[in-house]
């Protein structure tokens, strides 16, 4: 069967663990990892793996759009060159998936908003973060139960799963995950909490989510669409697990989730790495399947 | 004869009533109280004190309680009537963002404690430079100190040096050090950073050291020391302000503060306005003996009021599982978890 061909920039954890998911997909096939270092153990571990690399950033990728097909690339890099490497690609009709905090596109949260985007052939999408992915798909059970005045998200993070650029750019993550559970959890108002955790052995992902409801929670219905939206989640992350809760207090309802990765590229307690990357695979494969079936054909943006 | 080996050592008191303390307060003390507080030890001549949420900027939230008033309307009420003293905040990173550090700033605060878990400096660097930029006192604060080793805490300090502080904490959150940790790390921090950073140490009275590892901490080279009156704080509090000051007097260390007006502020002021008495006691004592984050103190009660757990048994736990400052949502995850498994919680719940 046909595949969709994509590139990965960025040679860190998430690049590297999207090739992985990436490889085990029907629809879609790793070719181009780009980095900005030819030493790097990130771009070593790609040519490994059967990929074409380049150490000349997203420029060195440019002029083999064409001739190797690329039709979707996934920006791990950081929100500050997003921008740049979305124009560029964008130009030469390639879809972008971004997992930066950059948000330039419509954020995307797949069992939430995903079939939306498709529909509306986006060009760039963004991940917002992997507390974003594991706790908005709660927010929104419960938001769309019944209004929803506050959420509160906290991610419980292994120190050893949190990689540079996360933690040189903390105040990115906490603005877009934030926004996030506003603009797709569907709360008015939203905030994200992370902490990170040394203890050996890792700790696995922990999400807590706090919603406060304008009236009295429907119980029941919250507790049924939570078991619903976390079936839909299980569907691309196994690991998604219901761990206490849905407990409530007056109008405060409290979830307490954990995330296991799948144990690709890091350790199965990197849950937060494994949400990220299975939420942008499941995200290209919904795009790349629309392709394939001649629904969908990208065509080049024109620089603004 | 000299009143002791450090006579004539000069060091820097920064007062945590308003900070620590509002932990042991739930964040219910008003900016009136507040105003009160700080006038008072602005008066006795303490050059800095803390001001903001317990968990510092940002703090407002579920997961940390609401306080009455906004940090910002804490800070500005407060600096506005300070005729000495520095207003600081305590920002840590993943709570707390630059945005609000702006915020806090224009209301008045001219230092900060950018305060990371002791393991996890780089998650600094951007609040530190901003710190910086804005031209307030900068502090990296390497908090659950207990939790790296003293070559550990030199490398985390040397981080937060590169960024831009300007002093470095080691910082007891757990109330768990040893007078002898608290010596090691100081001393080897002292050889490692630059001459003019200076380093500070912030304690927990959980094992009844607050004062005694203060002590060693200015002996091994700390010139800043931050302790509260009354040891409002969270656990058992803070070392004890106007106990530390009345040591250093007898021992000839510098401190300028007032003590008499330090001790009658601790009985009229802030041991009234105490909803517990701030002292060791089973739980607190369990803290400094198991390694748990101080502020842990009050929800694990709470938790153990509502699911039938012993609050002794919950903070052991949490200890044995090394849950760090922020994780406050695992108390109550924990106390369930445990419930569930002595049968004190219907499975489905």
């Amino acid at each position: 069967m046909k595949k969709i061909k994509c590139a990965l920039i960025g040679s860190g954890n998430i690049g590297t663990d999207l090739i992985y998911k990436i490889r085990r997909s029907e629809v879609l096939e790793p070719v181009w990892m780009v980095g900005i270092d030819a030493e790097s153990e990130g771009l070593k571990r790609a040519r490994d793996m059967g990929l074409k690399t380049t150490a000349d950033g997203v420029d060195g990728l440019l002029a083999h759009v064409e001739a190797d097909d690329i039709q979707i690339a996934f920006d791990a890099t950081s929100a500050y060159v997003h921008a740049e490497n979305s124009r560029k690609l964008n130009a030469l009709g390639v879809m972008m998936i971004d997992l930066t905090p950059a948000a330039i596109g419509p954020l995307c949260v797949p069992p939430v908003n995903l079939r939306e985007h498709a529909e509306k052939l986006e060009m760039n999408v963004n991940m917002i973060s992997c507390a974003g992915q594991a706790t908005i798909p709660i927010v929104n059970a419960v938001s769309s139960v019944q209004p929803v005045a506050y959420a509160e998200i906290i991610a419980g993070l292994a120190s050893k799963s949190v990689g540079q650029g996360t933690r040189a750019n903390l105040d990115e993550f906490t603005y877009t995950t934030s926004n996030a559970l506003v603009k797709v959890g569907g709360a008015r108002n939203g905030k994200a909490l992370a902490v990170i955790n040394p203890a050996e052995p890792p700790m696995i992902m922990r999400n807590t989510i706090y919603c406060e409801t304008d009236d009295t929670p429907d119980q029941a219905a919250i507790t049924a669409s939570l078991l619903a939206m976390i079936t839909e989640v299980q569907k691309y992350v196994p690991g998604y697990r219901l761990v206490n809760g849905p407990i409530f207090e007056d109008n405060l309802v409290s979830v307490f989730m954990e995330v296991a990765g799948l144990g690709d590229y890091l350790p199965t307690y990197a849950g937060n790495l494994d949400i990220m990357t299975a939420a942008a695979t499941r995200t290209a494969e919904m795009f790349a399947s629309e392709i394939l079936a001649g629904k969908l054909t990208l065509k080049p943006v024109e620089a603004a | 004869m000299a009143k002791s080996k450090l006579e004539g050592r000069k060091v820097t008191f920064h007062d945590m009533c308003l900070r620590d303390g509002m932990h042991a307060k739930r964040e219910q003390i008003s900016v009136e109280q507040m105003v009160e507080i700080a006038t008072a030890l602005d008066r006795a001549n303490v050059p800095m004190l803390q001001v903001t949420h317990g968990a510092g900027l940002g703090g407002n939230s579920i997961q940390h309680g609401r306080a009455l008033a906004s940090n910002a309307e804490y800070i500005s009420a407060v600096a506005e009537k300070m005729t000495q003293a520095t207003v600081s905040v305590l920002l840590i990173p993943g709570l707390g963002t630059m945005h609000e550090l702006d915020e806090a700033y224009a209301a008045g605060a001219r230092s900060v404690h950018v305060a990371t878990h002791s393991t996890e400096a780089d998650t600094s660097p951007q609040h530190i430079a901003h710190a910086r930029k804005l031209g307030m006192d900068t502090t990296g604060f390497l908090m659950m100190a207990h939790l790296n080793d003293a070559a550990g805490l030199v490398e985390q300090g040397k981080l937060m040096e590169s960024y831009g502080a300007q002093t470095i904490y080691v910082t007891d959150s757990a109330g768990y050090m040893l007078t002898d940790d608290v010596t090691d790390a100081i001393t080897r921090l002292r050889d490692a950073l630059n001459p003019e950073t200076e380093i500070g140490f912030h304690g927990h009275h959980n094992l009844g050291l607050g004062v005694a590892n203060s002590i060693a901490a200015i002996a091994a080279g700390a010139s800043r020391i931050d302790a509260s009156v009354a040891g409002l704080g969270a656990g058992a509090g803070n070392a004890p302000l106007e106990v530390l000051a009345a040591v250093c007097d007898r021992m000839g260390i510098v401190s300028g503060v007032d003590t008499f007006a330090l001790m009658d502020m601790a009985e009229e002021i802030i041991v009234p306005l105490m909803d517990h008495v701030v002292r060791v006691d089973r739980e607190s004592l369990t803290l400094g003996f198991a390694g748990v984050y101080s502020t842990f103190l009050l929800p694990a009660k709470r938790a153990s009021a509502r699911f039938g757990v012993p609050a002794r048994d919950i903070l052991i736990e949490l200890g044995r599982q090394k849950m760090i400052g922020g994780q406050e949502d695992m108390i109550q995850d924990t106390a369930m978890t445990m419930a569930r498994e002595r049968g004190l919680l219907d499975a489905a719940e």
